[in-house]
């Protein structure tokens, strides 16, 4: 039990900090059809951001500055780079990311060093919160869920009560009829792209200093994320966050577990012993492995579900 | 005819840079130096190569070896392998005798795989690699050659400290180690050596983890706390170590952390206040050693590191190598790979702090002093400004680290 309720706390705040990542990725993908590579990186500018920030006017402003920087950086991308590019198809789209990513990366070892930064906590939140069974639960993980939460409800209201939101929906699915009422469809790339990197520069502003803030962590986080886009389904905003949840609670509770396939192998009667065939694989425990579990996931439900777990469309 | 001359003037340009070049690599020794310095290890590796300029600076105002000064060449290898052996090619195409490596030991027993073949077949243009930290027993059992010399204890040495370094009141410990040629080798000895020396030490639990990929270690802690351990044995190092003990300590956790690392770089900052009297490290050296043992030179040598860089000095193995490299060179008489290895191995002499070591002839071990530090309150030299630091509690002398090696050593006939 004890060790339950601790990792799904543990579980929730990885999530939920995968959902901030996500949310904005999804609604770039489903909308522009745009796989963007550079999201990631979006994240790490968002924490290499705060973090200079911080150095002069403290953690709070930080949190508001360097996501509007991180949004500014993405509508720039968007109106002068991806607009023209888009005219050339999507593979043209795919590899200017995807260079764009590499050059951020080589930006942030140029600009910051190879070296991780002493990006910390502020003193304010460094305290354990409550403590379950003798575990401490540090106040900023509550404050992480707190602001993930506040974020997908923000999100969720915007997209389904405001004018605006109603019109992002449509874009998403008929961008040509919008534009035939008179809306103006680029605009609304660009401010949906711009609000997709600021989103993710928000999530490197409270996750650089959880995890480590280090030129690598755009490239360690953007294959996860991608995972939890394709396995929430295209369009879903639910989707996505139900696939960071699950996420999330499955690589906490993967290191958890100790089991194997000869463990359960066993429960049926059959034993494995160093002579059986595949000994070495089905010895494997599950935390050895738990890293690569999501990605299996995503596998399986491209085989099975190709529209992902609450998408509109096929990926 | 114009451009002719402009040609020639080129040319000229070229072979006056040719031959400055060639002069001052006759100057200086020139060692290559690999290590992570990029990606989740680079921590690592900049500590190292601060400290080893430090050593070098120092070693040079001393007059260096045969009149010649030392020079480090940094090479970054991504703690990848294949990056490694593109560092010891560019070592080799400029004839630079040394090649020297830490951090990783599968980039170690790839290295000394290379080496041996790269020297077989150019007798001419041959390398020593120096070892500063690449511990897994094997590299000087199974895997010795003639042209490795390590400069730290191996991992079955400092199990054996560590195994009579934990605390009588504990008897269940957990275990957790890199997932790689490394962690293996800590796996397996230090679980030896508890059923040796500590029977009645049970190991609850025993981990592999990814090298380098976790940046949340508080699953881990959680099941640890589960397990009932009382205390936690890691060989874990850089950010595998540092981020660990941190989660553990923010978790409020009630363990103590057995390590082999937790003195280096960042690992104070990580551990922090709340650590206090926790944790126990199995090191090479730790800044208080000196003030305790009334060594004021080499008191005074590492508070000068301090005034300059904002980690503590570690690196004793380091200051080692070049001390050793110093007289090996100055013992052949010529900075002739082949003849220094020679000159090198079954070496005895004085470490800093004035203790005995040994570059042991049978497979290119050193024996050395080796120490158990506990992080507490009150010491002389604080680490990393936490005001908390690293007490000896144990100092072990060479004789009695030394074990046994199954190395069947070639040896070049030239």
């Amino acid at each position: 039990m004890e060790v339950f309720i601790v990792s799904l706390l543990n579980g929730l705040v990885y999530g939920m900090l995968l959902f901030m990542l996500a949310s904005g990725l999804t609604l770039i993908l489903s909308m522009m059809g745009v796989l963007n590579f550079a999201h990631a990186s979006a994240y790490m500018l968002g924490a290499y951001f705060a973090y200079t920030i911080s150095l002069y006017v403290g953690f709070w402003p930080a949190l508001i500055i360097a996501p509007i920087l991180c949004g500014l950086v993405g509508a720039a991308i968007e109106m002068w780079g991806l607009r023209r590019v888009h005219r050339n198809g999507h593979i043209a789209e795919l590899l200017f990311t995807f260079g764009l990513a590499l050059i951020i990366e080589k930006g942030v070892q140029m600009g910051w060093g190879l070296l991780p930064v002493p990006y910390r906590v502020p003193a304010l939140l460094d305290f354990p919160l409550f403590s379950i069974y003798g575990t401490n639960f540090p106040a900023y993980r509550a404050f992480m869920l707190l602001i993930s939460g506040m974020m997908f409800g923000s999100i969720w209201l915007g997209l389904t009560r405001t004018r605006i939101g109603l019109v992002i929906q449509a874009a998403l699915t008929h961008p040509e009829m919008v534009g035939a009422l008179g809306h103006n469809v680029p605009r609304i790339f660009t401010l949906v792209f711009a609000a997709g990197t600021a989103l993710a520069g928000l999530a490197g502003v409270i996750g650089g200093n959880y995890q480590v803030t280090e030129p690598a962590m755009a490239f360690t986080m953007g294959p996860i994320v991608f995972v939890v886009v394709v396995f929430g389904g295209l369009g879903s905003l639910t989707g996505c966050f139900i696939a960071s949840i699950l996420m999330g609670l499955i690589q906490t509770f993967a290191v958890v577990f100790d089991v194997s396939l000869a463990d359960l192998l066993a429960k049926f009667g059959f034993i494995v012993t160093s002579q059986t065939p595949l000994a070495e694989v089905l010895t494997v425990t599950l935390p050895r492995i738990g890293a690569l579990l999501p990605f299996l996931m995503m596998v399986l439900i491209l085989v099975f579900r190709p529209r992902g777990l609450m998408g509109t469309r096929d990926t | 005819m114009r451009q002719n001359f402009g040609l020639r003037m080129f040319m000229g340009v070229l072979l006056a840079l040719g031959v400055t070049v060639t002069a001052q690599a006759q100057q200086t020794i020139k060692i290559a130096y690999t290590d992570p310095l990029s990606g989740p290890f680079a921590q690592v590796g900049d500590a190292n190569l601060k400290q080893m300029n430090y050593i070098i600076d120092h070693m040079n105002a001393k007059g260096g070896a045969l009149g010649k000064k030392f020079e480090l060449v940094p090479f970054d290898n991504k703690s990848n392998p294949a990056d490694a052996l593109i560092a010891l090619k560019s070592a080799t195409d400029q004839n630079m005798p040394f090649i020297m490596q830490c951090s990783g030991s599968n980039i170690a027993a790839a290295l000394i795989e290379a080496i041996n073949k790269h020297n077989d077949r150019n007798p001419d243009n041959r390398i020593i690699y120096l070892n500063c930290g690449a511990v897994a027993t094997e590299l000087t059992n199974e895997q010795c050659s003639f042209w490795h010399f390590r400069f730290d204890l191996h991992v079955g040495m400092k199990a054996e400290v560590m195994s009579r370094a934990i605390p009588k009141d504990v008897t269940k410990v957990y275990m957790i180690n890199q997932d790689y040629l490394f962690g293996q080798s800590v796996q397996r000895d230090v679980k030896a050596f508890l059923a040796k020396n500590r029977p009645d030490v049970t190991v609850v639990g025993d981990e592999l983890i990814p090298l380098g990929k976790i940046k949340d270690f508080s699953p881990y802690i959680t099941k640890i706390k589960a397990s009932g351990a009382q205390a936690l044995v890691t060989g874990n190092w850089g950010p595998d170590m540092n981020l660990l003990i941190k989660a553990g300590i923010d978790a409020g956790a009630d363990l103590r952390y057995f390590t082999f690392y937790a003195h280096l770089a960042g690992g104070a900052t990580a551990i922090g206040a709340g650590g206090e009297g926790k944790v126990l490290s199995v090191m090479s050296f730790g800044e208080n050693i000196a003030p305790e043992i009334g060594n004021k030179e080499a008191e005074a040598f590492t508070n000068g590191f301090r005034q300059l860089h904002k980690f503590d000095f570690a690196a004793a193995t380091f200051r080692t190598i070049f001390e050793y490299l110093q007289s090996a060179i100055n013992k052949a008489g010529s900075v002739d790979p082949t003849k220094i290895a020679f000159a090198m191995e079954g070496l005895s002499q004085k470490d800093f702090l004035g203790y005995d070591s040994t570059m042991r002839k049978d497979d290119h071990q050193i024996i050395s002093a080796y120490y158990v530090g506990l992080f507490k309150k009150g010491v002389k030299y604080d680490a990393e400004g936490t005001g908390l630091g690293w007490a000896t509690t144990a100092t072990i002398q060479s004789k009695d680290v030394n074990q046994p090696s199954t190395c069947k050593m070639k040896r070049p006939s030239a």
